[in-house]
């Protein structure tokens, strides 16, 4: 597990501010005033950057003490050039926004959310955080315009309303050639205004991954916690369809979503064919997971017969579907073409077990959180088990 | 004692909160039903769902008494058979599903076909459009009348153009089809439409030229491959006797020179096909067809004069069509991909949301809107089968000439539209009512 988060001692100097790191390149700052140098050890500070980072703590002040230095934490040592950083002088946080090398770079734009789902690994905030969307709005145009996917997330992105399209627009602004995947619950596309502006924005790349627990709306709005939203969300997908926009269906996997799979999937393909792309996801094992996981809990064996029956369906009406976050192990063999390595880097893991696996590298693995409830039926696989490469499992760039 | 069921968290709702809302009552959502069998109904809607029950649990649904706890109810409710107080949107859904399959009534017509010539080399005793012998020039479509058909066809608001040249032997008049390709291309470069040409050809007189015209056009083959050597030239007479050797030869040729899926072949059921089921989709298999298309003999031309429609009954032709598709799904299974097109066609009715081009199975049919025939003198036909009836003497289908109506005429004249509203099962009494 990678992390984002450190702490540095406070200074009570002044407001945060979002800075690419440099690390490894003297010489002289491209955009110094937004960009924060890591000193090797011993080196002079090169003048000229907005701040300055050491991770070896040698550093305490810079030369002539204008600038402080900021003692990089243990846990955050990876950073590296072109990484993104926001920096609260007063609280000694230090954020990591964004990673130059990870193909699994999100945005989480706000913790408040109009769903309160059963199983939501990021529960939500009520509160003002603007702060997000402001740091954000300042590390777009310092990511790397080569990047080749970029996530947005929440919270529920929707309620930011103007400021979520102002993410939009510097996306395609600065990152044009980089996909742009939004999460959301899309409940409030049942305004066809706000499918509009999306579609005036015409950004090249985009696609709005939308969740569907069922295809009983009250089935759908227990796991949501809210009357109503599938009626806001099924039609929110077909406005967002008639205005263009590229849309995934996310079906997260749990005891009270697994009994209706198959007729889920009918329903998906027979109502809503356009859809680009559906995601059968298991468990994250975080937020209020863990506040209902004796309710939420099924170990993925106990569902493989509905599992296999959606994606049957799913594919004979040539819809493209996905399974994320299982392990091929608790998979029917003929599944594991669609199977794909979804968990983001930084929260990936895999157990003892695995390392016997013939098969581990074409295996997504786990969670970190999945030490709280595995399935029973974890197994290693032998080399003469598996005949031949697992073509089909590819690694698939996306924020889970 | 029971086990504890697992709770959720007290912040949260259960499942009956959100349940509750179902109520009691529901309504009816547009349905038809039908008896399957003695022991179920199937119901169907207008936008394709279909739902298969029991009679008696069919009952309870009319009478508004079937249990709301039921997992039938539930699956009546996903697939828009009934409405209660849980969601609206399932009036949206149907609305976008009856959209969807009627989605190719907004481009009208797009099939236009060519008669470029009656005349024939062949003497099929099932020939449905009453061929005339090689000579006779009278029966070959004017270059006058090529043109207005042209004009005609580029009335139609379609996206996608199908232009098909169908004869007698089509490529007995290959000038013609020369002339038609040019002029259609020419005034496509401001029409911008997608233009697709298709020659219906025994493919008798194929040469070099006019493989290398279609290459450069972009034409696609159509032939007739009726199965087996022996029946293929028993069906389909001609002076020495080879007919399958020169439409294999010629599906050869065409296939090297314009690619493998530049050429499609159809077949006819003859009373001697009935005992073949298993030959003919060899046969098809053998020369490379990944599909076939099963057809029985049409009513109408030589087909009634020389007495082969009533060559075989109904019963004979479904056995055929059984034990066909029965050894089709078997080669499948065995791993060689292989359809039979009529069967997909449903199929895709039955199981998807989306319509197909077929002219047939339509409501309304696709007589005039969707395809239309332009006969070799200049007179227009609702469909294939319209000509094929007008050359036996029965002109009902006939939409008017080339040579004095126009297209707004033509497309707004009482004969079609009168056919057009009796073949709508929305509102044609009894049809209205029909699971089917």
């Amino acid at each position: 597990m990678i992390k984002l988060h450190g702490k540095m001692p406070k200074r009570d100097d002044g407001e945060p501010f979002v800075v690419r790191v440099v690390r490894g390149t003297p010489g002289s700052p491209l955009a110094g005033d937004r960009e924060a140098y890591i000193l090797g050890p011993d080196e002079v500070a090169p003048p000229g950057y907005r701040a300055y980072l050491s991770a070896g703590g040698a550093h305490l002040q810079s030369p002539g003490q204008t600038r402080v230095i900021w003692p990089i934490p243990e846990e955050l040592s990876y950073l590296s050039d072109g990484d993104i950083v926001r920096i609260n002088p007063k609280t000694g946080e230090l954020w990591v926004v964004y990673r130059r090398s990870s193909p699994f770079n999100a945005m989480l734009l706000t913790e408040r959310c109009n769903s309160n789902c059963l199983m939501c690994s990021q529960p939500p905030k009520a509160g003002d955080d603007s702060h997000l969307v402001k740091a954000y709005l300042d590390a777009i145009p310092l990511m790397a315009p080569d990047s080749a996917e970029l996530g947005i997330t929440g919270g529920e992105p929707t309620l930011l309303g103007g400021s979520l399209l102002q993410v939009l627009r510097a996306c395609k602004e600065h990152l044009p050639d980089t996909a742009l995947h939004m999460l959301s619950n899309g409940r409030l596309f049942n305004y066809l205004s706000l499918c509009r502006e999306f579609e005036a924005i015409d950004h090249p790349d985009f696609m709005i991954g939308i969740p569907l627990y069922s295809d009983i709306p009250h089935r759908h709005d227990f796991v949501v916690q809210a009357a109503g939203a599938f009626d806001q969300t099924v039609r929110g997908i077909m406005n967002l369809a008639r205005c263009g926009q590229r849309i995934e269906i996310r079906m997260v996997l749990h005891r009270e979503t697994v009994d209706r799979l198959p007729q889920f999937a009918r329903f998906v393909a027979r109502n809503l064919p356009f859809v680009e792309h559906i995601a059968l996801m298991g468990l994250e094992m975080m937020g209020y997971v863990k506040m209902n996981l004796e309710a939420l809990w099924i170990d993925p064996v106990d569902y493989r017969q509905q599992l296999r029956q959606a994606v049957d369906v799913l594919r004979q009406h040539d819809l493209n579907v996905s399974i994320y976050n299982h392990q091929l192990c608790v998979l029917d063999r003929v599944l594991w073409p669609v199977a794909r390595k979804s968990i983001s880097d930084w929260k990936n893991e895999y157990i003892d077990k695995c390392r016997e696996c013939a098969i581990q590298d074409s295996c997504g693995g786990f969670f970190a959180s999945s030490s709280l409830r595995r399935s029973a039926h974890i197994a290693a696989f032998q080399s003469h088990e598996v005949c031949s490469p697992i073509a089909g499992v590819k690694k698939q760039v996306s924020n889970v | 004692m029971l086990p504890t069921l697992p709770l959720l968290n007290d912040r949260f709702l259960g499942a009956a909160a959100f349940r509750a809302r179902v109520g009691t009552g529901y309504s009816l959502l547009p349905l038809r039903l039908i008896a399957l069998d003695a022991l179920r109904y199937v119901l169907t809607n207008f936008a394709g769902e279909h739902v298969v029950l029991p009679k008696a649990i069919a009952r309870q649904f009319i009478r508004h008494e079937l249990d709301s706890n039921s997992a039938v109810y539930d699956e009546l409710k996903s697939k828009h058979f009934l409405l209660d107080d849980d969601s609206t949107v399932a009036l949206d859904l149907l609305a976008v599903k009856y959209r969807t399959k009627q989605s190719l009534l907004a481009n009208f017509t797009s099939l236009f076909m060519f008669v470029v010539t009656l005349r024939c080399d062949h003497s099929c005793p099932y020939c449905q459009v009453s061929r005339q012998s090689v000579d006779r020039h009278a029966y070959d479509m004017t270059i006058a009348a090529a043109d207005r058909a042209i004009d005609f066809m580029f009335h139609s608001p379609s996206p996608a153009i199908k232009v098909e040249f169908q004869g007698g032997e089509s490529l007995l008049n290959f000038e013609l089809i020369r002339h038609i390709v040019t002029r259609v291309n020419d005034r496509n470069v401001l029409e911008g439409r997608d233009i697709r040409f298709v020659i219906a050809t025994n493919l008798m007189c194929l040469s070099d030229e006019i493989l290398s015209f279609c290459k450069e056009h972009d034409v696609f083959i159509s032939t007739s491959l009726d199965g087996p050597r022996t029946l293929h030239n028993q069906n389909r007479p001609r002076p020495g006797g080879d007919s399958y050797e020169v439409a294999v030869a010629g599906i050869g040729r065409s296939r090297e020179a314009l690619g493998a899926d530049r050429v499609a072949a159809l077949m006819t059921t003859t009373e001697a096909s009935l005992s073949q089921p298993v030959e003919i989709v060899d046969e098809y298999v053998r020369q490379g067809f990944n599909s076939i298309f099963l057809r029985p003999l049409s009513p109408y031309g030589f087909a009634v004069k020389t007495g082969l429609v009533t060559g075989y009954s109904i019963e004979q032709w479904l056995d055929f069509y059984r034990r066909s598709l029965e050894y089709i799904v078997e080669l499948n299974y065995r791993g060689i991909p292989f359809r039979e097109d009529y069967s997909s066609l449903i199929l895709r009715k039955i199981l998807t949301p989306y319509p197909t081009g077929y002219v047939d199975l339509q409501s309304p049919a696709g007589i005039g809107i969707s395809g239309i025939v332009f006969n070799y003198d200049g007179d227009i036909y609702a469909s294939d089968e319209a000509r094929m009836l007008a050359e036996s003497g029965d002109r009902r289908f006939r939409l008017g000439n080339l040579h004095t109506d126009s297209f707004e005429e033509v497309m707004s004249s009482d004969n079609l539209i009168d056919i057009l509203s009796e073949t709508m099962t929305e509102c044609v009494p009894m049809c209205v009512d029909c699971g089917f």
